[in-house]
């Protein structure tokens, strides 16, 4: 600033009057999320873990060859008759604590990450609500959870296919179904595991919000899957058994039987929203009243 | 109609548990001041403008900026408002071009069209490119500068914006901030720097410990802390002795024998009284100046009191009178 009076002339203030107001699309908001999450290396950390488990599955199943797994999961049997199984499989592992993991990693530091550097106030002072950057964050997690499924089934299923081919596949039921539509039911239970693991997302993104620190909100988070998991494996606690969270893991299940079980995925469905829309409605509330004092 | 003043403060509190940050502050900031926030570290000026911008809730009281209270109007009460609190903030990450393309974006209003203009008035055009991760301290405080002017703003908000700069540096600062009000924007200007005040600043408050101790005009400050007077005379014993027995001459410091002289405070009438009771014994006058007080003196004399004395000091209606302080100290 040295040449302060060379300088152009500083831009004429705003007009006097509220008429000109106008408040950016909470769209907006979620785009510049998305591309924050694009700059920083951590999103890549999560997303990697998500391409490298696939990948290291095939090369394994590869150097092995074996072709019983001995096991009693059908799709185990036919690791190397069908490419599909590979995706099916991968889901089967990653989903019970790898892809929750993943889904904490960022929601649990949408938030707070900001809160600890000191930009949230510098976001929170523009014309956008509070209301609207926790929304474009909260977003924007679940968009990453989701992109970090498909993309592991996109290399289960490209990596089980290249090596085992676009073969026909045996359900559950026993039922074979045509290559295209077990593909059509890969996608389809990933989706459907979206359910529960876009449900931990907003569980991160509310401790994100309270915790203020993105390592307790990312460890509390997969500490509340594991406790639920555990829960789960209690003897004498079968009761609750549907009602836990991480149970819904497996809502999927259903859709590789002939005829489809819907019921797993309703249930998970009116469940997780149980679990999902009050976590994200306190942490929304707290978002709106907190204070923001960090940096 | 009057457009409703830049920022309205009344009876502002903020507390921490046991500490209160902020304790019944009023401020009234009218369109067009240069007006400076000063107070010692920890007065709470920077606690008193994040409630200002809704970044903090008050425990009482209320703030408006152009008559909206961010804390019922969210991001509408910062309409035409732009500033920063302590150190401005930006992502590492991105480049600094990048974090105004953010913050252009969550203005909206065509705030893009203005990134070169405002990176060329704090002149990071050719840095612009880089992330500020690497920028140094002075460069993220003028993007600071540059992200507040990309709004607009009639009035800025600026806390303490000159810390850690370099004399070159908060020389180009207080131009700029000098430049901005001379095109109309109004400027609350927090500051430890009290020569940058007392140039740049046409009303002050003054908080201490959470009060404000003083609001008003800079030049009646001045006044208010009464002419001083420096006397050198060829006796400064005695003349110590005879000012302080004089009627009418107050605050007589002076530690003689001293080459500097004695200071005291007294109107016209009783500094002519006085040099005439100096001659009547004998003590010939070498110099009697006056001097006006600086602002420095002033911020002194109402801030550097013990906290006993403060709480002493305080008015039956917890308020202290800023003129008797003034009168008591020194
Ligand atoms: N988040 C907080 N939690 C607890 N106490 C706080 C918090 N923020 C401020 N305080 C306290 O409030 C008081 C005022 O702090 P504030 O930062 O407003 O002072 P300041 O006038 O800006 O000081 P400085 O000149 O050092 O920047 C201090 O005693 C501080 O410790
Ligand atoms: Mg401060």
């Amino acid at each position: 600033m040295s040449s302060v009076a060379a300088s152009p002339a500083v831009p004429a203030p705003g007009g006097a009057g509220g008429l000109s107001f106008k408040r950016p699309s909470t769209l907006t908001a979620y785009r510049w999320e998305l591309r924050k999450l694009i700059s920083q290396k951590r999103t890549y950390m999560g997303l990697g873990l998500a391409v490298i488990l696939p990948i290291v599955f095939v090369v394994f199943q590869n150097v092995h060859q074996r072709h019983d797994h001995g096991g009693n999961n059908p799709f185990a049997r036919q690791i190397t008759q069908s490419g599909l199984a590979t995706p099916v499989l991968m889901l089967l592992f990653l989903s019970v604590f790898m892809l929750p993991l993943i889904a904490a990693l960022v929601a649990g530091d949408i938030v707070a990450a900001e809160d600890g550097n000191g930009t949230l106030k510098t976001i929170l002072t523009r014309s956008v609500d509070r209301g609207q950057v926790f929304a474009a964050k909260a977003l924007a997690a679940v968009t990453y959870a989701t992109i970090a499924v498909f993309l592991s089934a996109a290399v289960a299923t490209v990596g089980g296919v290249a090596s085992w081919g676009f073969n026909q596949i045996t359900t559950y039921s026993g039922t074979v179904v045509s290559a295209p539509e077990g593909l059509l039911l890969v996608f389809a239970a990933n989706a459907c595991y979206l359910i529960p693991l876009l449900t931990v997302a907003s569980i991160g993104v509310l401790l994100s919000t309270v915790t203020r620190n993105s390592a307790a909100a990312v460890v509390g988070t997969v500490g509340i899957v594991i406790l639920l998991f555990i829960v789960g494996q209690i003897p004498g606690l079968e009761g609750i058994k549907p009602y836990l969270l991480t149970e819904q893991f497996e809502n999927w299940h259903g859709l590789l039987r002939t005829p489809t079980d819907w019921a797993p995925i309703w249930h998970s469905l009116w469940l997780c929203a149980l679990y999902a829309v009050p976590a994200l409605f306190a942490g929304y509330l707290v978002f709106l009243r907190r204070d923001v004092a960090g940096g | 109609m009057t457009e409703a003043p830049p920022v309205k403060a009344r009876g502002l509190v903020k507390r921490y548990d046991e500490v209160v940050a902020v304790d019944h502050i009023d401020l009234n900031v009218q369109v067009g001041d240069v007006y400076g926030f000063l107070g010692p570290n920890g007065a709470g000026k920077t606690t008193t403008l994040r409630m200002a911008l809704g970044l903090i809730m008050p425990t009482e009281g209320t703030v408006e900026l152009f008559g909206r209270d961010p804390l019922r109007e969210g991001a509408r009460a910062l309409e035409g408002v732009a500033g920063f609190v302590e150190a401005p903030r930006f992502y590492p990450y991105l480049t600094g071009r990048k974090n105004l393309e953010l913050l252009a974006a969550l203005d909206g209003d065509g705030a893009n069209e203005r990134i070169d203009e405002v990176l060329q008035i704090v002149e990071l055009s050719p840095r612009g490119g880089h992330r500020v991760g690497g920028y140094s301290h002075g460069m993220r405080q003028r993007l600071g500068i540059a992200a507040a002017l990309l709004r607009k703003p009639r009035l800025l908000i600026l806390d303490e914006p000159a810390t850690g700069l370099d004399p070159a540096g908060m020389r180009d600062m207080r131009l700029l901030i000098r430049r901005l009000a001379d095109e109309g924007i109004t400027v609350l200007l927090s500051s430890h720097q009290l020569p940058e005040v007392q140039e740049l600043c046409d009303r002050v408050a003054i908080v201490d410990r959470g009060r404000v101790v003083y609001e008003g005009a800079l030049a009646d400050l001045r006044r208010q802390g009464g002419a001083g007077y420096r006397l050198r005379s060829t006796d400064d014993t005695r003349a110590l002795a005879i000012a302080r027995a004089q009627a009418g001459v107050e605050h007589v410091i002076g530690t003689p024998p001293t080459p500097h002289g004695l200071s005291f405070q007294a109107d016209e009438q009783h500094v002519g009284a006085l040099s005439l009771a100096l001659g009547a014994a004998g003590v010939g006058i070498l110099a009697l100046t006056p001097e006006l007080a600086t602002l420095e003196d002033l911020f002194f004399r109402l801030t550097e009191t013990n906290g006993a004395a403060g709480s002493e000091q305080a008015g039956a209606d917890g308020r202290e009178d800023p003129t008797e302080r003034l009168a008591q100290a020194s």
